[in-house]
């Protein structure tokens, strides 16, 4: 049909009353590793079960290869999933949860022990082969349920969280080694997380959902930089992104004594009209110190608390009465009640419109 | 500073045998035993002596010549209306009432445990509702209907007959049981056996039931107990050649004909209460292992 290997197609979905989701379209591309991201209750799970088959539609249609699987069995659509609780079997060995899915399609037995022996080799849990879940690690634990999902030899692997239950080290390991496993196997992955770092880290494209649709479905590098709308940009960046609210007039930003021209500034169509707008800057795009001048606009502000983290400096204070956060390096001495000159690149703010709240 | 840090208290509280707590602690644990266990030490004693000694009437002394005679009787010779072949006949045929009743009813029960907290279908929980309703309704409300029903089926009288209305008495309680521990199942391991091609019987038998061991032992106990105790059921739906042992121990005990042979009536009670006994005890230890192994996160 396509090089689309998963398709979703006016997808709804509702529980009694409650819509989760409502006519969503997605086409995750051959070998991709898309992630949905949002906040809790936007549906992004509710999402992935539904792509698993696990949960009923309540209208709409997916498609995976090009096949329509919408009234397909989990285990008749070519996929593969991993649980943020591990979902292993407890009383089956390791051994034992590889080749559960293995044994129930039937397959001859040195068939099961060599796709087994492949997974375990790739995922390095050979040693582990004859335990229990209940002797592993957390870590070893997810790895056991990424080779489950491996050795259905699937086109498409489902995540949902699976990170969420390890320690902060563990986390940041293991999603080198999904990323690494992605550029080893390269089969489609679909990625479900509230981690916006899990998601820039590990995306070819993020999927940004809130309130059962999909706000913005684009690269890292766009989502971050060209934000679609107000909640992605609010989303996206850590600490978040600031928002003041102004006038434009005549390509000029204006707010309560602040003026930024915006001449250079990508529009996303042709130049507005004048009226009322948000701007949207980010804290780690504010430059300072020998910096300033690099911008197209300078301003003083005054610092009212100084968070120091180490690598950089976080401070706090406002610009033309909206709280206003930037980042400074981590060597800088400044303190609280200090007047600080910022420089703003006004060519890599955010404009969004105020009532719309889109992107200009 | 340091002298006194070093002579100030250190280590583990020391703590007295005799403290007013240890005293009323033990002090209480031990007279509520001997409440309880003086009747059963009573009963013994009186079924291992012989008539003439139970007439001297020293209830607690223990006996001075032990004979096992009143046990032979209670279990073989004692006779109930026509017959006089004791408890035996009873024992065997509440066996045969027992085990279909407890396995049936607990195959059913989880099975339909399993089904409503994994596979909600449309008015499954209306349907528990119901079911859960029946639990209190007394059951004399019900017995007519049912002996009219057994008659209609045309197993009144028969033990098949029984058999059938312990498994659906069962069925309210043990269908709780086995929802609610089948609920604390997590719902991803459920998914995953379904992604991994596992159908309905094969995630039952392959994944649930190997989880569900503690609680199985639960529902055995409930039931042996329930089901080898019963005496309304018993004797309403079955004859006297198919009379369970409850039915049959009240007959020895209660007949108003002849000497009142306490021995024997001691003796008869207490192989009566032989059977959910031995489950507490076989199955004890089975039981607090279980639930420890059911523990295990997954």
């Amino acid at each position: 049909m396509s090089n689309h290997s998963v398709e979703i197609r006016n997808l709804d979905l509702s529980f009694g009353a409650v819509e989760v989701l409502k006519d969503l379209n997605l086409d995750i591309h051959e070998g991709e590793f898309l992630v949905l991201l949002g906040s809790s209750g936007c549906g992004k799970s509710t999402l992935l079960n539904c792509i698993a088959g696990l949960l009923d539609v309540t209208d709409g249609q997916i498609f995976i290869k090009g096949k329509n699987v919408t009234w397909a069995e989990p285990s008749d659509r070519g996929i593969g999933m991993v649980f943020q609780s591990y979902a292993l079997y407890p009383q089956m060995t390791v051994e034992g949860n590889l080749s559960f899915g293995l044994k129930n399609a039937r397959l001859p037995k040195d068939e099961i022990e060599k796709r087994v022996a492949r997974a375990a080799e790739i995922l390095q849990i050979g040693p582990l082969l004859k335990r229990k879940p209940g002797a592993l690690s957390g870590g070893q634990r997810q790895r056991v349920a990424i080779g489950r999902a491996l050795v259905r030899d699937v086109d498409v692997f489902l995540f949902d969280e699976p990170l969420s239950n390890l320690d902060a080290k563990l986390r940041a390991d293991l999603r080198v080694e999904l990323k690494r496993l992605h550029e080893q196997l390269q089969n489609t992955m679909i990625y479900v997380t509230h981690d916006q770092v899990e998601a820039m880290t590990l995306a070819d494209r993020i999927a940004i959902m809130k309130g059962g649709q999909v706000m913005q479905l684009d690269s890292p590098a766009n989502i971050y930089n060209k934000p679609r709308n107000r909640y992605v940009a609010g989303f996206i960046g850590s600490p978040a992104m600031n928002f003041i609210e102004g006038e434009l007039s005549g390509g000029v930003f204006k707010a309560d004594g602040f003026e930024a021209s915006l001449a250079g500034y990508d529009w996303a169509s042709e130049t507005p009209a004048d009226g009322p707008v948000t701007l949207g800057l980010r804290p780690e795009h504010i430059l300072t110190e020998d910096q300033v001048d690099n911008g197209t606009v300078t301003t003083e502000v005054l610092a009212d608390l100084v968070e120091p983290m180490g690598a950089d400096t976080l401070v706090w204070s406002s610009l033309a009465g909206h709280p206003f956060r930037f980042r400074m390096d981590g060597q800088a001495t400044v303190k609280g009640g200090d007047t600080v000159r910022i420089g703003i690149d006004m060519t890599r703010a955010s404009v969004f419109d105020v009532t719309s709240e889109l992107r200009l | 500073m340091v002298d006194v840090a070093m002579s100030g208290p250190r280590g583990p509280k020391p703590k007295k045998a005799f403290s007013t707590r240890n005293i009323m602690l033990y002090g209480t644990l031990i007279l509520v035993s001997v409440y309880y266990l003086l009747p059963l030490y009573v009963m013994i004693v009186t079924s291992l002596k012989g008539m003439p000694e139970i007439r001297l009437g020293n209830v607690f002394s223990p006996p001075l010549e032990i004979t096992t005679a009143a046990w032979t009787k209670a279990w073989s010779e004692a006779c109930t209306g026509i017959n006089c072949d004791g408890l035996s006949r009873g024992f065997w045929n509440s066996v045969q009432i027992l085990i279909p009743s407890v396995v049936l009813s607990i195959a059913v029960a989880s099975v339909n445990g399993y089904a409503l907290s994994h596979w909600k279908f449309k008015g499954s929980e209306l349907f528990f509702t119901i079911l859960i309703i029946g639990a209190f309704i007394p059951y004399q409300t019900m017995l007519y209907p049912i002996v009219i029903l057994l008659r209609e089926i045309g197993l009144m009288g028969d033990l098949g007959g029984l058999v059938l209305v312990h498994t659906v008495f069962g069925m309210p309680i043990l269908t709780l049981l086995f929802r609610n521990y089948f609920t604390s199942i997590p719902e991803e391991l459920f998914k995953a056996a379904r992604v991994d091609g596992a159908r309905f019987w094969g995630i039952y038998f392959r994944i649930m039931l190997p989880m569900a061991l503690p609680i199985f032992v639960v529902a055995m106990i409930l039931q042996v107990t329930g089901i080898w105790n019963d005496f309304l059921f018993g004797v309403i739906y079955t004859k006297p050649d198919t009379y369970p042992m409850t039915v049959q121990l009240n007959n020895i005990v209660n007949s108003v004909q002849g000497v009142k042979e306490y021995n024997v009536n001691m003796a008869a009670t207490l192989l009566t209460g032989l059977v959910p006994l031995v489950i507490y005890f076989a199955s004890g230890k089975l039981f607090v292992r279980g639930i420890a192994a059911g523990a295990v996160k997954g």
